[in-house]
């Protein structure tokens, strides 16, 4: 048996073993001080996070590359997901502290839990195999049970941590079983090796790799919430502490968005098995997100909602790409995430500050007269809204531009009209809360509960920098991921061919 | 790439930038805001005049181009350019936004915010009326919709919830087809054009168009991209059948917000028509003509009709200007010269007829806080200045010889006549016609009810008239109102060029069209298109060569690619 031990390039993993080592180190400082300030834990996150955000912008310009035996992979696309998934947390943190403290939860063991669903969410999008995209996935979400559940004097927040874990880990059960099949039929874990066995296929040889994508994309379709896996969404994210539902909604979205990217790309050779059901699951995903979202009355309720449709669009753009790599790039959907990213986590960190007590306070009412108390924040809240129903010149616009491109150069007309149309009816819930928050009057006499602190302010400030100049990095964001794209295809070159193959 | 910043730039980060300045004044002082506003407006308007003494009417070419790398990996530019079409359009945004600011001193709830949404208004829609690149001209248009149903739903009436919501959702959807619309014909453009281009510039693309290369073989692709901007258009106008949100909104929207609102927002729609639809869209406009023309006309009835029956005296008014944009509508799809000066006339007249109309009714309504007509009736007694200022105003909208409505809506009808004489649908003609009557009637009823009777309202007694600085501004209209009448070639002579080239740019056929990008040609009186020889430099403005022609002063542009130009001529 001639079996190589595999060289190790530790600088592959480094981003996220810093993540996870940094949460070590935030637990033992809990531990050494418990229910005591917060601020060192934070400092101590923040700063390994910058570190790691750092880190992974140096690694940006350097080519792709495979470790631990082709476990883990870095190319331009997986550096982008993470340096989107690092940012987004690190806002998080900062407009954390006074919402913890506002609702009393005084954990500290938030920072670490977040921190190391973090590493999970980076591990998944940073590997072609799907053990290792197993491996990452669980991580991300057994720290997100937890975290849901952590407003322990709510009912709401057990309820949706408990709904969260039995159906996530019904989902992992689909991802799993769908990994087995994919096993069964090319002997192997890896992407790449994969999508050469499913390459050419007879009608005996094809139930087993079929069945296999089918089962691992109702696994991808739980976390990334696409209809009709998605009822979880909206009471998971009204249940859990608002700064856990922004981080669940970006993080964990581009993460769920970076897995299913690559599975499709290897899956590609079996186009024609799965492309109808997704088109027409990101038709279904984009219209009940909207239109369910219309009738909420919690502002959380119906980010969830939104975020629900977002996938949808997001969809649009993969299989825009799926269906033609040459004329469209994965870029788009990278920089679709980088917007959603920013404008989902400030709008819901501006919604944080509604709440007051140990309530949650989020329905629109409670928003009321939330400018005469935090003009600033309320004026980005309407920044980020008018970004997610896509207003010019903010980033949520150029998002949707790239989509009507790319759907519009895939000849996916019809996925593009539903956007359009999709749009218009979201603008309509988005205006209810920009309204309730805004210009509503009736709960300016309402007690103050709480003025934003800085870190909400500098949070704010992140998020509404990337609305307003992400669209400066779309075009960049665009080339890069096009060299990078191929490399995210398990095979350079090969992958093309078969993709034309299929056009045909 | 030529031009970095010059005035239409300028014109536009005035207010742009004034806002963020006025933001971070405190809430507290409200007086300083007030002041701050203002002189903002003023200066802008100030600024923006400057553009008519190097503005040359003559000439049909985008002047004082400005052209920026925006986001160029995607094709979008920021290049923005003026011409006889937009000047005025451009000036009047400028004024109404002053004049309707210096009444807003009235505003008492949340000053700065109100200030703040109103100078971004102006920017944003200062923005369209130059804008030379469709996603740059999508990305203002779209801006406007926030801040004015914001406007409307924070200082608006009892239904402005309703009114707002209403109101952007139906622009909102009607324009997202236009985006579609937009990357379709940058797709379309990159397909077809050699070097595949991506590019949202209008200058190119109307090229392209002109050329006949873009639309060759494109089947059903013109009418359907034709109908997804027109759509956005309608709505903006508004026409009938798409007029619904106009009502609601203008009655609801504070007094400022319903002049910018009538004045300015509505002739984006119109402006979209005469900028994009026509001269992109050629074959598209001569065939669906007649359904314009038709829609407008049932405009014009429509609308006067409703207008008639309306208990409240704001309500009316916004009807009126459905039958108003009608006009205007009748007058561009005649493509006919005298119906498209007159209809792009009309424009601007109906800017400011309608403007001053409600500022009148909001200086009415700051005194007696009711619109209803039965809670009116004998005005004239107690507020004589008012009652002359009112007259004179509404004249105009009736459209009485000697006032500018007059010439706007002759014009209009003129050529509409012209256009369905000549196509045998001179019925069409009469129902037009059949408008000017239906206008003399509620405007006038109006009028009887408002300020002859005996006063029937108590409350009314002892009203005081216009303060002098209230009758300096509604002079203002009055002044405009007898300038357009009286001597309207000083608004006529510099569109005409403009709208010349635009007409042809529709009906001559494929590769015999004005084209933007192409110097060697200019319209004479008229209205061919004749080879200018000769050129030669002068001087320069802001990094711009400016090219003398026998009597025609230019700036020159960028070169766009001339493809297949050839033959044609």
């Amino acid at each position: 048996m001639n079996y190589t031990i595999p060289t190790v390039d530790w600088s592959l993993v480094l981003p996220f073993a810093l993540v996870a080592l940094t949460g070590i180190v935030a637990l033992i400082i809990e531990t050494a001080h418990p229910k005591r300030d917060n601020g060192l834990i934070i400092g101590v996150s923040l700063t390994g996070l910058a570190a790691t955000f750092v880190l992974l912008l140096t690694q940006l310009v350097l080519p792709p590359a495979r470790t631990f035996g082709n476990m883990v992979l870095r190319d331009q696309f997986s550096v982008l997901l993470q340096l989107i998934c690092v940012a987004a947390t690190a806002v998080c943190f900062m407009f954390s502290d006074g919402y913890l403290r506002e609702k009393k939860i005084a954990f500290g063991e938030f920072y670490p839990l977040t921190l190391w669903a973090l590493s999970g969410a980076m591990v998944m999008v940073s590997t072609d195999n799907l053990l290792m995209l197993f491996v990452g996935l669980e991580i991300l979400s057994i720290a997100l049970y937890c975290l849901a559940g952590m407003s322990r004097s709510e009912a709401r927040s057990e309820e949706s941590a408990l709904k969260y874990f039995l159906l996530g880990a019904f989902a992992s059960a689909f991802l799993l079983y769908g990994i087995a099949f994919l096993f069964g039929a090319s002997g192997s874990m890896s992407l790449p090796d994969i999508q050469k066995a499913v390459t050419g296929l007879t009608r005996d040889t094809l139930p087993m790799p079929v069945f296999g994508v089918m089962l691992v994309l109702v696994g991808l379709g739980f976390k990334a919430s696409l209809v009709p896996f998605h009822q979880w969404t909206p009471d998971v994210y009204q249940g859990a502490p608002t700064n856990v539902t922004a981080f669940m909604a970006a993080v964990s979205k581009v993460a769920a968005f970076g897995a299913l990217a690559r599975v499709l790309v290897a899956a590609a050779p079996l186009h024609q098995y799965w492309f109808e059901a997704l088109y027409w699951i990101a038709i279904a995903t984009m219209c009940i997100g909207n239109l369910v979202a219309l009738v909420q009355k919690d502002v959380k309720r119906a980010l969830g909602y939104s975020s629900i449709a977002h996938a949808g669009y997001l969809l649009v753009a993969l299989l825009a790409y799926t269906r033609d790599p040459d004329k469209v790039s994965l870029g788009t959907t990278v920089f679709y995430l980088i917007g959603y990213a920013a404008m989902t986590v400030g709008a819901f960190a501006v919604v944080s500050l509604a709440a007051k007590g140990d309530r949650d306070g989020s329905r629109y009412q409670d928003l009321h007269g939330l400018y005469r108390r935090a003009p600033f924040a309320t004026v980005m809240l309407v920044l980020f809204l008018s970004s997610l129903i896509g207003i010019p010149p903010t980033v949520g616009f150029f998002g949707k531009q790239l989509i009507f491109l790319d759907a519009l150069r895939t000849g996916l007309v019809p996925l593009a009209i539903v956007l359009a149309v999709n749009s218009a009816v979201s603008a309509y819930y988005y205006l209810q809360i920009m309204v309730a928050a805004f210009v509503s009057e009736e709960g300016a006499a309402r007690p103050v509960s709480r003025k934003p602190g800085a870190g909400m302010t500098i949070g704010v400030c992140v998020c509404a920098a990337g609305v307003i100049f992400a669209s400066l990095l779309g075009g960049y964001v665009q080339e890069t991921t096009r060299t990078a794209a191929l490399q995210a295809k398990p095979v350079p070159g090969r992958v093309q061919n078969q993709m034309e193959v299929i056009n045909r | 790439m030529n031009g970095g910043f010059g005035i239409l730039s300028l014109t536009i980060a005035v207010p742009a930038v004034g806002a963020l300045l006025l933001a971070l004044v405190p809430d507290a002082y409200t007086k300083a805001i007030k002041g701050l506003a203002i002189f903002l407006a003023a200066a802008t308007f100030v600024v923006s005049l400057t553009v008519l003494s190097v503005f040359k009417g003559q000439s049909y070419h985008l002047q004082l181009v400005e052209q920026m790398n925006w986001l160029p990996q995607l094709g979008v530019s920021y290049k923005v350019g003026i011409d006889g079409i937009s000047v005025w359009l451009f000036l009047l945004t400028t004024l109404l936004t002053l004049l309707s600011a210096i009444f807003s001193v009235y505003i008492e709830k949340r000053v700065k915010t109100y200030f703040v949404l109103m100078l971004l208004l102006e920017a944003a829609m200062l923005g369209v009326f130059v804008s030379l690149d469709l996603v740059l001209f999508y990305t203002f248009f779209e801006f406007t919709l926030i801040p004015m149903a914001m406007l409307v739903w924070i200082w608006g009436g009892a239904q402005r919830n309703y009114a707002a919501a209403k109101f952007f959702l139906y622009t909102f959807l009607a324009s997202i087809f236009m985006l579609l619309g937009i990357i379709a014909l940058a797709n379309r453009y990159a397909d077809v054009m050699p070097g595949h281009e991506f590019t949202f510039d209008l200058v190119k693309i109307q090229n392209a168009v002109a050329s006949g290369v873009l639309w060759k073989g494109a089947g059903v692709l013109q009418p359907v991209l034709f109908w997804a901007f027109s759509l956005a258009f309608l709505v903006k106008c508004p026409m009938f059948p798409f007029h619904t949100w106009l009502p609601d909104a203008h009655t609801e929207a504070p007094t400022a917000g319903s002049m910018i609102l009538a004045g300015v927002l509505l002739k984006m729609g119109t402006y979209g028509f005469l900028r994009i639809v026509m001269p992109l869209f050629p074959e598209a406009t001569q065939q669906n003509m007649w359904i314009m023309l038709t829609l407008a006309v049932v405009g014009i009835i429509y609308g006067a009709i409703v207008a008639a029956v309306q208990p409240d005296v704001k309500k009316l008014v916004a009807y009126s200007s459905v039958a108003h944009m009608g006009f205007v509508m009748y007058g561009i799809f005649s493509l006919t010269h005298t119906g498209m000066v007159g209809g792009a006339y009309q424009q601007l007249n109906h800017g400011i007829s309608t403007g001053a109309l409600f500022l009148l009714i909001g200086l009415l309504y700051e005194r007696i806080h009711t619109r209803e007509f039965k809670a009116m009736g004998g005005l004239k007694a107690q507020m004589p200045v008012y009652a002359a200022l009112f007259l004179i105003v509404m004249l105009s909208s009736v459209g009485l010889p000697g006032l500018n409505g007059f010439i706007g809506e002759f014009m209009a009808m003129a050529g509409g006549f012209q256009a369905a004489y000549q196509a045998g649908w001179a019925g069409l003609y009469l129902f037009a016609g059949l408008g000017v009557v239906l206008a003399a009637v509620y405007l006038l009823w109006m009028f009887q009810k408002v300020f002859y009777g005996k006063i029937t309202n108590e409350s009314l007694k002892g009203l005081k008239d216009l303060k002098p600085w209230e009758v300096g501004l509604v002079g203002v209209f009055v002044l405009f109102i007898f300038w357009g009448g009286i001597m309207p070639n000083t608004f006529l002579k510099p569109t005409e060029a403009a709208i010349n080239a635009t007409r042809q740019m529709v009906r001559n056929r494929p590769g015999a069209r004005p084209v933007w990008g192409d110097l060697t040609y200019e319209v004479n009186e008229k209205g061919d298109l004749i080879r200018v020889d000769q050129r030669s430099d002068v001087g320069s403005y802001s990094g711009e060569r400016i090219v003398l022609t026998n009597d025609y002063y230019l700036m020159e542009q960028p070169k766009a690619p001339m493809v297949a130009m050839g033959g044609g001529r």
